[in-house]
């Protein structure tokens, strides 16, 4: 453990951690794209429903090599956040991004998400048009997906919905996202019927990238504001996967979502 | 609203009573008749006079659905730690095992149906509403793993209200877990039947309770990602009546058929000699 790691997890700082990761102001997905990948294109639609604005989707290149970039993007004012409906994807946004993994996988590139969402959306059209299959399906195809895959949780990875985009050979977060099961309001809410100990929740939780650092769970913490140090470490991460054969790919892969808190 | 009745505990005098007991009576929670315990037992544990769906524990559904004394279990002595040090969990989790008298919220092991050899894991509702942590992940995933080697089919009973969240991100990595479990399963040819039941949703319904082959479901029973309440929160307003419900997610195209629990066993056991290789 360095330093960094060992202070954070001294200091108790963890539902702010939350809050922040919500604020206004901090960088979306959109900044992320437009910083790390150059000429990116984005693409539209699940081909079975629609398109949904709250995953940006498409191809570009990182430091030169092609590849496929998915995001669920939050928007920057009132306006862009309806528009990208606060970033909470529908099935049909999961399953766009699905699609262009696939995509990616058949042109032999690699496939970067970032992920930024306070959970998948909940709402009647959601759940009629199988919110639960959807992440279902993307977490087992991804699980199989014969090309690299590199996650990173920007802001907020709020449960299932962000899983959704991680089940990645590297995971990695921003020293001041989260990533947890369940909000720390809902939690507190649900042990202690009061959504005011949500502090306390969070602290429990182990959201913090030090702390699921800590546990094994994510594989590196990336420096906040950094972009182009981010594209570096991005770049040099897909090269050294690009040299493994998709068998030893997938094992690892494999394994390491098996030994997922295994101590 | 619902999620009172979502999280009525089993009725355990029901399943242990036997013997003298067996001519008590007990009253229907949606007729409010009363009933005598044998009379539901017999019917499958159905009400007889309104159609009322009990809950069935995960033992019990392995006997309803298995071959007399084929059941081996896999397993049965893991058992979950507090690994995060969350408050109250360790209380939460004795109170689990007493209550339920098993060590976790699923039950995994490898038995006949109908002559046919078959790896079935079936979740509990009364070990902390069947959520997910990691021993339960493990359990299942260890059994799709037993099932490929030995190119067996799998069936699953699902009931859960989702991860555990006592255990914070591991317990949602148990649905990546799982499902690539599954999708190994799945990769090498092999039959995954899924038997949903009241409830299943959160993490279980958004990872391998969706991930069938053939996802069979329980008359009546709530299957959804989200929660009602949450949803009707964020709408402002009630939900349609059969919202979630196993006959509307059908008609949605994500069950294949809605089977009375009466004619399960035998429904399965066709599905397998179908695939018999």
């Amino acid at each position: 453990m360095n330093g960094y790691i060992k202070k954070a997890i001294k200091t108790n700082e963890d539902y702010s951690v939350v809050l922040g990761a919500r604020s206004d102001g901090r960088l979306t997905t959109s900044d992320y794209i437009n910083a790390v990948v150059s000429d990116f294109t984005e693409f539209h639609g699940d081909r079975y429903y629609g398109d949904d604005k709250a995953v940006i989707a498409g191809i570009g290149y990182l430091k030169g090599m092609p590849v496929t970039v998915i995001g669920i993007e939050k928007g920057k004012n009132t306006e862009d956040r309806i528009y990208r409906n606060f970033g909470s994807a529908h099935p049909e946004g999961y399953r766009k991004a699905l699609r262009l993994m696939k995509q990616a996988e058949k042109f032999s590139r690699p496939v970067l998400c970032f992920v930024d969402t306070a959970g998948a959306f909940c709402g009647i059209d959601a759940e009629e048009r199988g919110q639960g299959r959807a992440i279902a399906d993307n977490l087992a195809e991804m699980s199989a997906l014969g090309t690299p895959v590199i996650s990173v949780v920007i802001g907020e990875g709020g449960s299932g919905g962000a899983l959704a985009l991680c089940h990645a050979d590297r995971l990695w977060m921003i020293e001041d996202a989260y990533f947890s099961v369940v909000s720390p309001e809902s939690c507190a809410n649900i042990l202690w019927k009061d959504t005011g100990r949500a502090d306390e929740a969070a602290k429990a939780l182990c959201l913090t990238a030090p702390k699921l650092m800590n546990l094994g769970l994510i594989d590196r913490i990336c420096k906040k504001g950094d972009l182009a140090g981010l594209a570096d470490s991005l770049s040099e991460e897909f090269k050294s996967l690009n040299e493994m054969s998709k068998e030893e790919l997938l094992e690892a892969r494999y394994m390491r979502f098996r030994k997922a808190g295994y101590r | 609203m619902e999620l009172k009745r979502f999280f009525l505990k089993a009725n355990n005098d029901l399943e242990t009573a036997d013997g003298k007991g067996i001519e008590r009576k007990i009253v229907c929670r949606k007729c409010h008749k009363h009933i005598a315990v044998s009379q539901i037992r017999d019917n499958y544990f159905v009400c007889p006079e309104c159609g009322y769906y009990f809950r069935v524990r995960a033992r019990r559904r392995i006997l309803m659905l298995t071959d007399r004394r084929s059941f081996i279990e896999t397993d049965r002595e893991m058992s979950s730690r507090n690994i995060l040090g969350f408050p109250e969990y360790d209380d939460k989790l004795r109170a689990a095992m007493e209550k339920s008298r098993e060590t976790e919220g699923v039950i995994c092991g490898e038995g006949m149906i109908d002559g046919h050899r078959i790896c079935i894991f079936s979740m509990d509702s009364d070990f902390m509403m069947g959520s997910m942590g990691y021993v339960v992940g493990e359990k299942i995933t260890r059994l799709f793993e037993y099932a490929s080697v030995r190119h067996l089919p799998v069936l699953g009973i699902t009931v859960s209200g989702g991860a555990r969240m006592q255990e914070g991100m591991i317990s949602l990595m148990q649905m990546s877990k799982v499902s690539a479990a599954v999708k190994r399963h799945s990769d090498g040819g092999n039959l995954y039947i899924v038997l949903l039941t009241n409830p299943t949703t959160g993490g279980v319904d958004a990872s391998f309770a969706m991930l069938g082959d053939i996802t069979l479901a329980e008359p009546g029973a709530r299957v959804g990602f989200a929660g009602p309440r949450v949803i009707e929160k964020s709408l402002g307003r009630s939900l349609p009546k059969d919202f979630q419900k196993a006959e509307r997610v059908l008609e949605c195209g994500f069950i294949d058929a809605v089977v009375p629990r009466r004619d399960q066993k035998e429904y399965i056991a066709k599905l397998l000699k179908m695939h018999e290789r």
